[in-house]
């Protein structure tokens, strides 16, 4: 797909607008300054408690997740584009969910094949004919964005279920104002620490009808263990809710309480932070111990709201990814203003012929999978780790989707070596409920091995601060 | 409140409070390890050490004599004892994790960071040289994340429950400190007034910081077993004393009642006993048993933390 863009610097070495200042201040940075400034923000994130625990990594169970600080820097009007096109995919996505659960018009028309969805097992039929308040399945998505040129964003994938990061972006932020105030004295940032207020008007906008007075919202967290707990934490104290574990929670008659230190206490919205399989051992996975038995049941009377919807995940599925463009027409009757990558879906025997000649050129994802876990990026592989995925691939080749790959924008990045080109991705954070908010931002990721092109943190990557200027 | 994070605020708290006292029973078990003494003496003041901080039973589980590295390591940085101050500071961190939203930063800055600085050290970088700094920054450790939660918690219910943890635990430490010297360690009647008697009533008042302070308060430069008792049980003036814990106790009870709009049968039994230290006198209870009385307290205590777990729904 060309060259890298830069960020930055445009092909003839002049700076972009965004950046006019911030280059300027990049290349005013000593090394030591730099390496006094991360060790500053580091103290600020280990006391906070900012840690993500690495799955099968028992020797460091908690670590921090690299912060870069030089941000990345959006204008106004770029990302005023950019908006345009996520919310126009966003509302698609919710429109498709309500009609997978309904009617299935999507289905009749035969723009996707039946199979696909009702054979998937993110589809949930349990769901089937209920509608939640305001019609809202994924209330919360994070949309996964990377930029191949100045006016060119493809959409890797629309995270519907629980998606997370959301604190990272925010105490990035908060890190960067503490370390570097000077810089936000020169720039109009749009500030991002709205984000828990709107998260938190968004809960309550789609309390149950039959909710009297101002809703009790809470945040169902599987843990201490889980590695997202720190983030669970920080959202439920930034919006003034509880934080339950399913033990907290239970249903008597037709409603959902806490048990507190008093009477119990009703509870109208579930931010739910586990899986749909663990919500309710009652309905799902019998073996949970992490929701609470009835729990479904109450939702499907229309008792108690939960966010996102179960079923949700089908709408993100690897496998229906390939046709959201025909999902965004078919929805709204306009053409998808932010592209798909070209995605070969290895189950069929022509595209999977192409991929195994090809796989030294592609990215070949888990159906799946997801965290950057049991994927191949051909290009940075030895011979005989493509040899491996091969012979996988043949055994199940329906478990794979394959993906060129693509020339991930570059944006200037402190490595250890001073300033270094790095791959960067976006993750911007889409509330809906009585409307649709997005903060103007989002997460930043940072590949920060040379020439990788694998953002997720699980895998070495980093954070950035996201800036979008004001006019 | 969830009835969870009541239960996680109050044992957090305990949790510091008993690696604080870990400290300093360590210290001063310390401090006599060094004092030309028969080794006798010596393994006798080490065992006393042990059965102040109830870590008897999990000592010997692991060894079979009394030395001193052994004995540092198993208070200090034991994972099998749960009462070790790793343990204390590691569970105390993990339950402020379970409920960071009810905790300020500052605290939880305190709690977290002490863990932090804490599971870096290695046991074996602990020599004798470094032992008195490392036990006074544990103290200190502990110190800051009072003054965090003193100075920065809402006076609400949060801040009740973790003022419940800390003052049942000091209770319950000061209790046994005082019921080892004197059951365990009972003096020989030869011994009454000697080197080692008086040395051991410094060993008891410097366990709990308050060798200072009992000559200031007595204007006494001797230690009388009388008076040592009294200061540590009924003088409201000592901040480590069983009178001064339940005078806590009660307020922070009845601040929860107050909260809440209700009272509770554990409200009124810490009243009564708090009552009934209040009217106490030492010559009543040295002639009904000293060793009896403390006894009866730590029973007592040990009833009321069990009656505020079921009050207010601890899992």
């Amino acid at each position: 797909m060309g060259s890298i863009f830069n960020e930055m610097l445009n092909p003839d070495g002049s700076v972009r607008g965004p950046y006019a200042q911030i280059h300027d201040w990049v290349g005013s940075l000593g090394t030591a300054h730099v390496e006094r400034a991360l060790k500053e923000a580091e103290g600020i994130f280990r006391r906070l408690g900012i840690t993500f625990a690495v799955y099968g990594a028992e020797e460091a169970s908690e670590r921090l997740i690299p912060f870069d600080i030089i941000p990345r820097v959006f204008s106004a009007m770029e990302w005023r584009r950019l908006t345009i096109g996520i919310e126009q995919r966003v509302r698609a996505l919710n429109a498709f969910l309500h009609d997978l659960y309904h009617r299935q018009e999507i289905l009749r028309a035969g723009r996707i094949p039946q199979d696909i969805i009702l054979q998937n097992s993110a589809f949930v039929p349990q769901m089937v004919g209920l509608t939640p308040p305001r019609g809202v399945y994924a209330h919360i998505i994070g949309v996964d964005i990377v930029r191949v040129s100045e006016t060119e964003f493809y959409v890797l994938e629309d995270n519907c279920r629980t998606p997370s990061g959301v604190s990272y972006m925010l105490e990035d932020r908060e890190a960067m104002m503490f370390l570097f105030p000077d810089l936000f004295k020169r720039h109009r940032v749009a500030p991002v620490e709205n984000y828990p207020a709107m998260l938190r008007s968004t809960l309550e906008s789609v309390a149950p009808s039959g909710c009297k007075g101002e809703p009790t919202v809470v945040l169902l967290t599987p843990g201490i263990h889980n590695s997202a707990f720190f983030e669970h934490a920080f959202l439920a104290d930034e919006m003034g809710v509880e934080l339950c574990e399913g033990s907290d929670l239970f249903v008597e008659g037709s409603h959902l309480y806490m048990r507190t230190t008093q009477e119990p206490k009703r509870v109208d919205v579930v931010y739910r932070r586990i899986d749909d399989a663990f919500i309710d051992p009652l309905t799902f996975r019998p073996d949970s111990a992490l929701g609470v038995p009835g729990l479904f049941d109450l939702y499907r009377a229309g008792r108690v709201t939960l966010v996102n919807a179960p079923g949700t995940g089908i709408a993100d599925d690897k496998s229906i990814y390939t046709y959201i463009p025909d999902v965004i027409e078919f929805y709204t009757g306009e053409k998808p203003l932010l592209k798909n990558v070209p995605t070969w879906r290895c189950g069929e025997p022509q595209a999977l012929k192409y991929v195994l000649d090809h796989l030294a050129e592609l990215v070949v994802k888990e159906v799946h999978g997801s965290g950057g876990y049991g994927m191949l990026v051909g290009p940075t592989s030895s011979s005989r780790e493509i040899e491996e995925f091969r012979a996988r691939l043949k055994a199940n080749p329906k478990n794979y989707i394959a993906q060129p790959t693509l020339a991930l924008s570059a944006s200037p990045t402190f490595t250890g070596s001073g300033v270094a080109s790095r791959h960067i991705d976006l993750r911007p954070f889409v509330l809906t409920g009585d409307r649709i908010r997005i903060t103007p931002g989002g997460l930043t990721r940072v590949a920060l091995k040379d020439g990788s092109l694998v953002v997720n943190s699980s895998q070495g990557g980093g954070t950035k601060d996201t800036w979008v200027l004001e006019d | 409140m969830l009835g969870r994070t009541a239960a996680s605020l109050f044992w957090l708290s305990r949790y510091v409070e008993r690696a604080e006292n870990m400290a300093r029973l360590l210290e001063v078990g310390y401090r006599i390890s060094l004092m030309p003494r028969a080794i006798e003496g010596h393994r006798d003041e080490w065992l006393s050490t042990l059965t102040s901080a109830a870590c008897e039973a999990s000592y010997f589980a692991k060894h079979k004599d009394i030395t001193t590295p052994e004995i540092i390591h198993h208070l200090l940085f034991d994972d099998d004892n749960p009462s070790s101050v790793r343990t204390c500071l590691r569970t105390a961190r993990n339950n402020g994790r379970a409920v960071r939203t009810a905790l300020t930063r500052d605290v939880w800055e305190s709690l977290n960071g002490t863990w932090n600085e804490y599971s870096q050290i290695t046991p074996g970088s602990i020599g004798p040289d470094r032992l008195p700094g490392f036990l006074d920054w544990i103290k200190q450790r502990a110190m800051v994340f009072r003054g965090a939660l003193l100075g920065t918690m809402l006076r609400h219910d949060t801040y009740y429950f973790s003022q419940l943890g800390t003052f049942v635990e000091r209770a319950d430490n000061t209790a046994r400190i005082l019921d080892v010297k004197y059951y365990i360690l009972l003096p020989k009647p030869s011994d009454v007034g000697s080197d080692v008697d008086i040395q051991q009533w410094s060993t008891v008042l410097r366990s709990v910081s308050a060798h200072r302070a009992y000559r200031w308060f007595y204007r006494d430069s001797t230690y009388r077993p009388w008076l040592v008792a009294e200061f540590l049980i009924l003088r409201e003036e000592m901040p480590r004393s069983l009178i001064f814990c339940y005078q806590w106790l009660t307020r922070s009870l009845n601040g929860l009642g107050e909260v809440y709009g209700q009272r509770y049968e554990c409200q009124n039994e810490a009243a009564e006993l708090y009552a009934r230290l209040k009217a106490g006198n030492m010559d009543d209870i040295f002639q009904s048993g000293l060793h009896e009385f403390l006894q009866d307290f730590v029973n007592a205590n040990n009833r009321i933390a069990a009656q505020i777990a079921q009050t207010y729904n601890f899992p």
